[in-house]
């Protein structure tokens, strides 16, 4: 069965449609590339299933494992293993990194009916973890993405993905705003969470972040829906032709 | 010719007439200050006949009009009727680490309060003993009260009797902080009247907190009000927990006097109270000092919490900071209302003053009121003032990360709360406040 399945959904905002009738499914093991021009609905669908409240669903649904996403609040949906990697991470001063990151932890397995982290056992989970993806104690102790760069920003939202260690993973242009350094060591963290049990979806604008992450199938959205799906192939043939034949009005 | 647009008395202002006529008639002071204060007292009296309690055309009083909130006024208790009955009410909070003193009902308890074994420099006396003695400091009593009629001070004035002296010596450093607990235990609504003068001396400092609570459904009346001189080169920190039970009203004045080259920090805690009122009167009379006031009021239900403060920048070269946090639920009411002036003379001086409000409730509301008067020419001074409510995207990356509503809500009035807690400088004192926020914000998530 497929970890994520969406069928023909429709969402809009205002009285913008701006997803018209997309259909998605996502396996176990895979990982998935949406590329496409701005404007195409990339955002909006990532925004959608993690549940932003400015969005409405007009028609369609989304499955996460079987069970009905678009019934639960966006707290629900994460703690049944949906994760959103923001495309800009906000800044949440007065909120310790520390004390999110083990808020977040807990209230997920509280709702899941699992024990909560002790202390010691979370600071040494957040340790190793944050070692790995070169998050220092001093960026911990400050406040959610508070004086971040855009690299450390990104770092910290695959932290809080490596911690909360979600069914299906949605990185919403995890590469913009990244140096190549920063790249890497992203999308090494990304790659360290592929697994048989997870899904993925990365959506992209450039085909130079699926050089790191390589992805199982490509898909092309245009005008709020998948127009072509393809293999790894697909991104390279993008990036040599570029998205002009889908349209003008996408630019 | 000129109209006296004098309005009818109210029943509360007549009861509280009466009640001082009988006082004053029967309560004499003794000792060699008596005349003095008398005088400070008799003024204050002559002043509330005249003019009664503030109303919402004293402009200091607009939005807290007594006239119309104070049904009804009651004598002060005098004594600790049943000292049992006292200890079993008595849950006044504790800080640790600090020496306790505690008033029951208005009254000084001796029996729960730390007076032995004061630090070398500390002299803590009660005001009654303190002007019989003849003790130096009570010469200042009075002095900081503002020009202008304030009416909640006259009548603390006017009914003095109960309270502390309290006298750091020139150069005496106290570690401890100490803490005058005032707590209502009574079951029928009676008014209690505390004034204080706390004397700081040269390069001396203290750590001073106050914390007022009492019975809910109670409507009883505190009226308290603290004068703080701060020598010059001292240190002094004030805070202030307001947690008066849910019917009362709350009536606070705080007096400073900030000498040369001090450091002076003031925090207010406030969520308790149906009525409160904090005035702040500051002022800097010796150049290089530096002030910082700051408070959190946390609001629900129908509460109406005021703090209305003026601060004199005097002299030149002072340093003031001001930063208020008011959280508001339901259909509670905030007010702030924030005066620095700057004298001709106080050159260089650098003020900022911020009021910042966080509206929970539909129907909540808050009135925001900072002000400038500048004479001086060199001066750096600016102020502002925000209200709104919850940021949607920020609920929503905490949510989106599995925080459920009520407690990603809980997150983020904590971080709004914080940027102000976050300047208590005692280390104990400033978790003992975090946490009482904390309870507060866990009470309302329910």
């Amino acid at each position: 069965m497929a970890l994520l399945e969406i069928k023909n959904l429709h969402a809009r905002i205002d009285d913008n449609e701006i997803l018209k009738g997309l259909d998605l499914q996502v396996n176990a093991g895979e990982v998935h590339a949406i590329m496409g021009p701005n404007g195409s609905g990339k955002s909006t669908l990532s925004y959608v299933l993690a549940g932003k409240p400015d969005y409405e669903v007009t028609a369609g649904e989304a499955l996460l494992d079987g069970l009905n996403l678009l019934d639960m609040a966006p707290e629900e949906r994460a703690s049944a293993g949906l994760f959103l990697a923001f495309q800009y991470p906000i800044e949440i001063p007065g909120v310790a990194t520390m004390t999110f990151l083990r808020t977040a932890l807990n209230a997920q397995r509280k709702a899941r009916g699992e024990e909560e982290l002790s202390t010691p056992e979370f600071l040494r989970l957040v340790k190793e973890k944050a070692g790995h993806l070169g998050i220092s104690q001093d960026m911990l102790r400050r406040g959610v993405n508070v004086g971040f760069s855009g690299g450390e920003k990104k770092r910290n939202e695959i932290l809080q993905m490596t911690l909360l260690q979600p069914k299906v993973c949605i990185l919403d242009e995890t590469d913009s705003g990244l140096d190549i350094d920063a790249l890497k060591v992203v999308s090494e963290g990304v790659n360290a969470l592929r697994s048989p049990e997870r899904g993925m979806v990365v959506i992209t604008h450039y085909q130079r972040l699926l050089d790191h992450i390589v992805p199982d199938v490509v898909h092309v959205m245009h005008k709020g829906r998948i127009v072509r799906t393809g293999g790894k192939e697909l991104a390279h043939e993008l990036e040599a032709s570029g998205y002009a034949g889908y349209g003008q009005d996408a630019a | 010719m000129t109209i006296h647009n004098q309005p009818v008395r109210t029943a509360a202002e007549d009861q509280l007439r009466a009640t001082l006529d009988a006082r004053v008639a029967q309560d004499a002071l003794p000792g060699p200050l008596a005349a003095r204060i008398g005088e400070v007292r008799e003024a204050a009296l002559a002043a509330f006949r005249e003019n009664g309690l503030p109303h919402r055309r004293v402009e200091e009083w607009k939005y807290t009009d007594l006239r119309a909130l104070m049904r009804d006024a009651f004598a002060p208790v005098t004594e600790i009727s049943d000292g049992t009955a006292a200890e079993g009410h008595l849950r006044a909070v504790t800080f640790p680490g600090a020496r306790r003193i505690v008033f029951v009902n208005g009254v000084l308890a001796r029996q729960h309060s730390d007076l032995v074994g004061l630090e070398p420099g500390l002299s803590v006396m009660p005001l009654a003993s303190a002007i019989a003695k003849g003790h130096g400091a009570v010469e200042k009593l009075g002095t900081l009260a503002p020009q202008r009629y304030d009416g909640a001070l006259a009548l603390n004035t006017a009914f003095l009797g109960e309270g502390l002296v309290i006298h750091v010596a020139d150069g005496a450093k106290i570690a401890r902080p100490l803490h005058i607990a005032h707590v209502f235990t009574l079951d029928d609504a009676a008014a209690t009247y505390s004034r204080s003068l706390v004397d700081v001396g040269v390069g001396a400092s203290l750590t001073l907190v106050e914390s007022f609570q009492g019975r809910d459904g109670v409507a009883y009346q505190q009226n308290d009000a603290i004068e703080v001189f701060a020598g010059d080169d001292s240190h002094v920190d004030y805070i202030r927990l307001q947690e008066e039970g849910d019917t009362a009203i709350h009536l606070g004045t705080f007096m400073a006097d900030i000498g040369r080259d001090a450091k002076f920090h003031t925090f207010g805690l406030t969520s308790g109270a149906q009525t409160a009122r904090l005035s702040v009167y500051g002022r800097f009379s010796g150049t290089g000092s530096q002030a910082g006031l700051r408070g959190v009021t946390l609001l629900k239900g129908r509460q109406h919490a005021d703090v209305t403060l003026l601060l004199d920048h005097a002299v030149a070269q002072c340093e003031s900071r001001e930063l208020f946090k008011t959280v508001l639920a339901d259909e509670s009411h905030g007010v702030f209302q924030g005066k620095i002036v700057v004298r001709p003379d106080a050159q260089k001086t650098d003020g900022r003053m911020m009021s910042q409000a966080l509206l929970l409730g539909e129907t909540a509301e808050m009135d925001n009121k900072p002000e400038l008067e500048i004479f001086a020419d060199d001066v750096q001074c600016g102020h502002g003032a925000t209200a709104g409510d919850l940021d949607e995207d920020l609920l929503f990356y905490l949510k989106a990360r599995g925080i459920p509503a009520k407690e990603a809500e809980a997150m983020l009035i904590q971080a709004f709360v914080g940027e102000a807690l976050e300047f208590v400088e005692n280390d104990d004192l400033r978790d003992a406040l975090i946490a009482r926020a904390e309870a507060w914000l866990k009470k309302r998530a329910g």
